[in-house]
């Protein structure tokens, strides 16, 4: 897509803001709507769009396929990692109250924080593993056939 | 008697559109050829379950379900329920996985098949099954000689 | 918020108690966790083996989970035998807001089965998927068979009936790969694996419909407290949509007569491997959600009185007894014919249930487990014969009982427990359920249950003729199945014999089981109303 200048250069000033954004969700998240799931979209959506514009290949260097796979299965573990942290420090699975035992409020914080960091990795690396899989099966398209 | 139906049409607003977006998908499924559009059927009729759960979680006059910071929560303002809601983020979540397996199956099915059509793909299948029957199948036949 | 609550914790949830203790006195130690410990370990593995990404550390790390599995359910088995029930609140939250994992004697029951087979067909299938598998798939192949595997057990251990729902999606979307791993042998695995997801989506969105229905008219989602909203509520005419959409949507994971055009397919392209433990551990697991439906949360009387599901189940059932065994004898294809006699099967169990009684329920859910191990053990055997002959054609068996002696002793027992040959397991489940049929004095039934056993016979036979009196084809590898492979088929083996002549144990268990299921929603009754 060499010759589409104003989408080339819209999707560079668009991608770190996408990216922003979804931060943004992703800490907003724990007294506002918003969290791990929107904000792995999010994320997602600012690789996606630079994989279209800029080719799968230029968006791999930055996240490839063994990186998105990997970090598909740690946002998991950082997810059930906190449920078996509880479980080990003699709560129940999942309570966050054992991430600071004597300011619970502060273990519930704690603990949404950390399992919707786990939800956010995960999404975005399912998210991106969908679109590389996908994207991988399909022949490409020319500038000609625009 | 007329304003006491329409008041329980318009009443029941949520469940109309949910029964016939539920049939519709499931029409889709059951009646389309084409497997990309079944799974857009199956789509359409998830996304009916879906409406149902956020029709049902809401309270009238309600607000959203967000505490204030300091805790106090006031008990004159109603709050809609979030539980359907989390539910559905839930059911969305496998919705997406279900769809996004499916059309990985359908890529893989048009490279094997080179079809996504269920008639083609079911003549295929017929033709398979009817060579291996022609191949295996008379074992028992000699048996008898 | 309330710790863990032992043995009679009814009366804390009807309640809503909220107790609130120091870190000291509420320090649980780890056996106090096996209810979530059970599902956890093969959950939290199955991304660990993608993690780490090694082919070498795949096998290992299953291996080890499930066996955790295994003596987490059996330890937790012992425990509640004496009829008591085990919870444990997610997170600390108490139910009926909280989820709830509940353990009883009948979904510790279905875990003991389902990890036992896991850990039974794990070392086969090291040597199986080598074969059918391509390599770079193996990791994969673990981790999603680990993911199938928790979500089975999460389905038996939650109490909550979102969460189970979560839990089947996730069950059955593992399964719908693992199908589709089989076409790498041949095609048709993708079809059919697409045919399971758009039947299997279906059944699970009627189910979520299902306890929609159930929320609305109840407000809860706790399948102990829905038992005593919906007792209360015998009228409700939302209440009986939403049993009749979760029974649909069961029935399509049960592959109950009508709906189970799914199986055949899934059980015959499927990867051996992967059809040894879905014929042994899916359907199964899917017959204990229905149980737990009809039994706990909606009670035998508004099950059977009120909705007369009796006659719905009981024609099914026996159509399925017959029709399916009718077709399993004109298969050409081995695999094909199991999978058909596994419908017929799951006609017996439905029959179990239907008949509504201690005994005839205690049949069904030995047949659970009998028809478990059976299966595995013939879905093992056809896997070394694949792996050996190249195919399940009838073809392809001709005289393999003289190349391959073992395996196909073995194919011969699960063969004769399959018709219920008394010494084997198959006929302990069976006389329960002729006996069941005759306490009502439905001596037509038991007629008729003798009469699909012939068909039974048939289709073994058909088998056995194959393999033992035809000339072995001379093109065929003539090697007797690896080690790896024979041990384990020869332990589901011994196992269908061992329980077909030591019957206390497994009918003690589903005795309990079955008490617990039965009485179920009386015992709400008189412990509850205290909360709403």
């Amino acid at each position: 897509m060499r010759h589409h200048l104003i989408l080339r250069v819209i999707t560079k000033i668009l991608a770190g803001t996408i990216m922003l954004f979804a931060f943004y969700v992703q800490f907003h998240g724990d007294y506002s709507p918003g969290g791990g799931f929107q904000a792995g979209v999010i994320l997602a959506v600012a690789f996606i769009l630079y994989g279209l514009v800029f080719s799968v290949e230029t968006v791999q260097q930055v996240m490839p396929p063994w990186l998105v796979h990997r970090a598909m299965a740690l946002g998991l573990l950082l997810y059930a990692g906190t449920g078996v942290f509880s479980l080990l420090t003699g709560y129940n699975f999942l309570d966050y109250t054992a991430l600071a035992p004597h300011h619970p409020e502060h273990g519930q914080e704690l603990g949404i924080l950390l399992v919707e960091g786990g939800v956010g990795i995960t999404v975005t690396a399912v998210m991106l593993s969908i679109y590389y899989a996908f994207v991988g099966r399909t022949p490409v398209i020319g500038d000609e056939e625009w | 008697m007329q304003g006491a139906n329409w008041e329980y049409l318009v009443g029941h607003a949520n469940y109309w559109l949910f029964v016939t977006l539920m049939m519709t998908g499931l029409y889709i499924v059951v009646a389309r050829g084409n497997f990309v559009k079944k799974i857009i059927g199956l789509n359409i009729f998830q996304s009916a379950v879906i409406m149902l759960y956020i029709s049902m979680g809401k309270v009238e006059g309600g607000t959203a379900p967000i505490f204030p910071l300091d805790g106090e929560i006031d008990p004159a303002i109603t709050y809609t329920n979030p539980l359907p809601h989390v539910l559905m983020l839930t059911a969305i979540v496998v919705g997406i996985a279900t769809t996004s397996l499916a059309l990985a199956l359908i890529v893989r099915i048009r490279e094997e098949y080179d079809t996504i059509e269920e008639q083609d793909i079911w003549e295929a299948e017929q033709e398979i099954s009817a060579r291996e029957r022609r191949q295996y199948g008379e074992v028992f036949g000699e048996a008898g000689k | 918020m309330s710790g863990q609550v032992a043995g009679d914790a009814l009366a804390g949830h009807a309640a809503g108690v909220v107790e609130t203790a120091t870190a000291a006195e509420r320090a649980l130690g780890l056996a106090d966790h096996l209810p979530v410990l059970v599902v956890l370990v093969p959950f939290l593995a199955a991304p660990l083996v993608v993690l780490l990404g090694a082919r070498r550390l795949a096998w290992p790390i299953t291996f080890a989970a499930a066996f955790f599995s295994l003596a987490a359910a059996l330890s937790l088995l012992s425990g509640v035998l004496g009829g008591d029930a085990i919870s444990y609140h997610i997170g600390g939250w108490a139910p009926p807001l909280g989820i709830e994992y509940r353990i009883d004697a009948a979904n510790a029951f279905v875990m003991v089965i389902v990890s036992a087979i896991a850990v039974a067909i794990l070392p086969y299938a090291r040597t199986s998927i080598a074969a059918e598998i391509p390599a770079r798939q193996h990791v994969l192949f673990h981790a999603l068979f680990l993911l199938a595997l928790a979500g089975l057990l999460g389905v038996a251990a939650t109490g909550d009936a979102f969460n189970l729902f979560v839990f089947l999606e996730i069950s059955s979307l593992a399964t719908y790969v693992l199908v589709a791993m089989g076409a790498y042998r041949d095609k048709r695995a993708l079809t059919t694996a697409f045919n399971y997801l758009l039947m299997g989506t279906t059944g699970a969105t009627f189910f979520v419909i299902g306890i929609g229905f159930l929320y609305m008219s109840t407000g809860t989602l706790n399948m102990a407290d829905l038992a005593q909203l919906i007792a209360q509520q015998p009228g409700n005419r939302t209440i009986h949509a939403g049993f009749a959409f979760i029974i649909v949507g069961m029935g399509l994971k049960v592959a109950m007569y009508p709906l189970h055009l799914w199986l055949p397919g899934a059980y015959t392209y499927a990867p051996s491997a992967v059809s040894a433990f879905l014929a042994a551990t899916a359907t199964k697991v899917a017959v204990y959600v229905l149980l737990r439906f009809l039994f706990t949360v909606f009670g035998p009387q508004y099950t059977f009185e009120a909705a007369e599901l009796t006659w719905v189940i009981l024609p099914l059932a026996l159509l399925a007894m017959f029709a399916a065994s009718f077709i399993a004898i004109f298969q050409v294809n081995f695999k094909k014919m199991l999978a058909y006699s596994s419908i017929a099967q799951i006609g017996y169990m439905l029959l179990g249930i239907a008949m509504l009684s201690q005994t005839a329920l205690t049949g069904a859910i030995v047949h659970l487990f009998n028809h478990a191990i059976t299966k595995a053990t013939l879905f093992m055997v056809i896997g070394a014969y694949v792996l050996r002959a190249g195919g399940a054609f009838y073809r392809d068996i001709e005289g393999i009982g003289r190349v391959m002696p073992w395996t196909s002793a073995a194919g011969v027992i699960g063969g004769l427990s399959l018709i219920g040959v008394p010494g084997t397991a198959g006929f302990v489940s069976k006389w329960l359920l002729v006996q069941g049929a005759l306490e009502k004095g439905w001596w037509w039934m038991a007629l008729l249950v003798v009469a699909s056993s012939l068909l039974a016979v048939v289709y073994v036979w058909k088998g056995i003729e194959t393999a033992y009196l035809r000339a072995p084809r001379e093109d065929v590898d003539r090697r007797e199945a690896p080690l790896t492979m024979l041990v384990p088929i020869w332990i589901m083996a011994l196992s269908t014999i061992w329980f077909g002549l030591s019957a206390e144990w497994t009918v003690g268990a589903a005795g309990t089981a079955a008490e617990a299921l039965m009485s179920g929603a009386s015992q709400l009754l008189i412990s509850g109303g205290a909360g709403h």
